[in-house]
């Protein structure tokens, strides 16, 4: 903040001194000496007039140079700063526009701590902030990305989280894979999981101590995060730049992120079912839906999940390894003929699904749900060939529904395609709002209008959002990825648009019990979860069996390649199958944008052969 | 062998290793080092920190950010003998501010090496890291 007042401050001098300078060159025909030394020092741009010679010509040159050169620095230094200088402005003006604020406010710009006014008014007791310079709707992982990027890039910055949630920011992957997997009993109090590195997190991305506390955020030096848990936003006043919250508290901003995700959907036939079917009914989402299943599946019978893409084939698979101990029947149904449907080609979601069944999971495929009741102590789903599966609990996994009720008040418009609110490649809604992660329909350069709901896209999002609130400029480029693991034989990491009705093209090596997730980190001395002793000693069988390569006409077995899902001819979609490190060339591609006649030939760049 | 088949609209190719062995003749286009839109990796091409790299995990945006921010710059723009002989005020505050807050810098780190704690948090798959899971951390 210094600099720009200091640059300022250098440059308006300059400025005058440059103007006057040109004006007199003019005008009159010789500049004196002594005059001129006193211009030319601030510049520091050109050597002045050395002594002698005072030839009107020379003068007149240098004369103009400088003011060339000092017009030059002024521009540079005025555009490089322009920007921080209209956050200043901004800053001030709104302050100034502050009900409780001095009037001399204006005059006051102390560039280091952005708020002194409450600070130097009487000594309150410490009160919740009413103005955040940088206020973040939604405290899930894109806002946290975009919290971290705010702080980078800005020092000094204040910023502010609200969420409805009770939680410090965290990230949901492991709520549905590596959670399950631990051998800690006590998982469900520390939410701690074991990375592929071998070393122990929390689903937490920073522990409390990160965080600034919401009423000393205004005063702290050095700025910092804070988080409002508890409270929801309901309101939002575009033009006077301020939100309401549900406890009646208003918030005034300079920028906004709305970062609100989504909510679960749910099936109608379950939200007709009653009251008895409803308690009995999990939407996952939460860590508080993590610790009720959890709870659900050591003391009762039988789980069915309805649905079968990420979600629900990772909790599937995560359930049904569990089944074995806890005597727990695991039941998978969903409308498509096979796992991960809408994702992956026929081929491989029907070899996807046969591995999720060895997991121990009964999986009913083509399964429309008609109705859901409560009968006899058991929840009864009909399906509408006539299926009956009686069953203790369901776990609903049928999409997301993006969480847009701000629209409304905010005047804010929602993509009537894809659902959320509708951003350009810049993420931004309105010239000091902006949308990122499960909400945002955003503009994609390459691969066009999308809204995904990816924990990578929330990342890479957040932070995109993050950098262009501190006025970066730039699009959504860096193009996200995702993954899921279904078992310890089928990991994939994917990127771009992955839609199993493109065409595709699928390049596969002949599968050794070396490729899978599981032996991959293994070979390497790392571990991506904890294993149970069981799974261990299969697979060592499997890699003795699988030491002879078998012959073409056996069924065929999909054990590592890469998949091109193609639009127009052209890869705007990449699966990784069971082949690890490679993404960098798969962005690659996807950037490229390019028409390859022979996919085998860009297949090669994979080296899908070795580890 | 190689051999290929088509399922509907999907194609399936089976290949050996020997299959491809040959050098790949797709045609990648050339990458445009300066091309603003692309993330750049901790040093931005103008010599400048990029504070936002995920490889400094979260090392600038914490309490301290602004220590070590001081105290990397003045390393990064050292020109002495011994690199960074000059900013040892700037690594003490670093340091004096990392020890109020032991859960984010637990206290075995050193100045060079991400702490687990505060730094193991943020990348995103810009690190070609072993797994996927990497884009925890």
């Amino acid at each position: 903040m210094f600099k720009c007042k200091a640059a300022w401050n250098k440059l308006a001098p300059l400025a005058r001194a440059s103007s006057t300078l040109c004006r007199q060159a003019g005008k009159r025909a010789v500049l004196r000496h002594e005059r001129t030394p006193q211009f030319v020092q601030p510049a520091h741009m050109s050597s002045g007039p050395s002594g002698g010679g005072g030839e009107n010509t020379l003068y007149f040159v240098l004369v103009g140079a400088t003011c060339l050169a000092g017009g030059a620095y002024a521009y540079s230094t005025l555009v490089g700063d322009r920007e921080r200088y209209q956050q200043r402005i901004t800053e001030i003006e709104s302050r100034s526009s502050k009900p409780a604020a001095e009037p001399s406010t204006p005059a006051k710009t102390q560039p280091e701590t952005a708020a002194s006014e409450p600070a130097s008014a009487a000594a309150s007791p410490a009160v919740e902030p009413t103005h955040a310079p940088y206020l973040l709707i939604g405290g899930g992982t894109a806002s946290f990305a975009a919290a971290r990027s705010i702080r980078a890039r800005d020092p000094g910055a204040r910023v502010l989280i609200v969420t409805e949630e009770d939680d410090l920011p965290y990230m949901r992957p492991p709520l549905s894979k590596e959670l399950w997997f631990s051998d800690d009993p006590t998982v469900t109090e520390t939410l701690r999981f074991k990375q592929w590195n071998g070393k122990e997190r929390s689903i937490y991305f920073q522990p409390p101590s990160f965080y600034v506390s919401p009423t000393e955020l205004e005063s702290v030096e050095n700025g910092g995060v804070a988080v409002l848990t508890g409270r929801k936003v309901m309101h939002m006043d575009v033009r006077g730049n301020k939100v309401k919250l549900s406890d009646g508290t208003e918030i005034s901003y300079d920028k906004c992120l709305i970062a609100t995700g989504g909510i679960p959907r749910n099936l109608q036939v379950i939200e007709r079912a009653g009251d008895e079917v409803m308690k009995r009914t999990t939407l996952f989402r939460k860590i508080e839906d993590f610790k009720a299943l959890e709870k659900v599946s050591r003391e009762l019978k039988s789980i069915t999940i309805i649905g079968g893409g990420f979600l629900g084939s990772e909790l599937a698979c995560a359930l049904g390894r569990r089944s074995a101990d806890l005597g727990l029947e695991v039941v998978q149904m969903f409308p498509e003929k096979g796992n991960m449907g809408k994702v992956l080609p026929e081929y491989l979601s029907n070899w996807t699904t046969d591995k999720v069944k060895k997991e121990g999971v009964k999986v009913l495929t083509e399964a429309v749900v008609k109705n859901v009741t409560y009968k006899e102590g058991k929840v009864e789903i009909k399906l509408k060939d006539g299926r009956v599966v009686k069953t203790d609990h369901v776990v609903a996994a049928v999409g997301l529904e993006p969480s847009v009720e701000l629209a409304k008040s905010a005047g804010l418009e929602i993509d009537s395609d894809f659902g959320g609110f509708r951003v350009n490649a810049e993420l931004q809604a309105r010239s000091n709002i902006w949308v990122a992660g499960d909400a945002a329909c955003f503009y994609d350069i390459k691969l066009g209008r999308r809204r995904v709901e990816h924990h990578d896209h929330a990342v890479v999002s957040g932070r995109l959002a993050g950098e262009n609130m501190t006025g970066a400029r730039k699009p959504y480029w860096h193009q996200s990825m995702f993954w899921s693991d279904l078992g310890p034989d089928v990991g994939y990491e994917a990127i771009g648009i992955v839609d199993s009705s493109l065409p595709t093209v699928g390049v596969f090596a002949k599968a050794t019990a070396k490729d899978t997730p599981k032996a991959a980190t293994e070979q390497s001395g790392t571990g991506i979860r904890s294993e149970s002793e069981t799974e261990a000693v299969a697979g060592s069988v499997a890699v003795g069996k699988a030491a002879p390569t078998p012959p073409p006409q056996q069924k065929e077995d999909y054990g590592k390649g890469v998949i091109f899902y193609l639009r127009d001819k052209v890869v705007v979609g990449i699966v990784l199958w069971n082949v690890f490190n490679r993404m960098p060339i798969a962005r690659k591609i996807i950037k490229d944008g390019e028409e390859h006649a022979d996919l085998n030939e860009v297949a090669k760049l994979f080296n899908i052969h070795e580890e | 062998m190689s051999y290929c088949k088509q399922e509907g609209k999907d194609q399936i190719i089976f290949v050996t290793k020997e299959d491809h062995e040959a050098p790949s003749n797709a045609e990648l286009v050339e990458d445009d080092p300066n091309d603003p839109y692309e993330d750049h990796g901790l040093i931005l091409p103008n010599g400048d920190i990029n504070w936002n790299c995920p490889c400094l995990g979260g090392m600038a945006s914490g309490p301290c950010g602004q220590q070590f921010k001081d105290a990397f710059s003045c390393f990064h723009n050292s020109k002495e003998e011994v690199k960074g002989s000059e900013c040892i005020d700037f690594f003490r505050g670093m340091q004096e501010c990392m020890q109020k807050y032991p859960e984010l810098y637990p206290q075995e780190d050193d100045n060079e090496s991400a702490p687990s704690g505060e730094a193991e948090s943020f990348q995103t798959s810009n690190n070609a890291n072993k797994n996927k899971t990497s884009s925890y951390s």
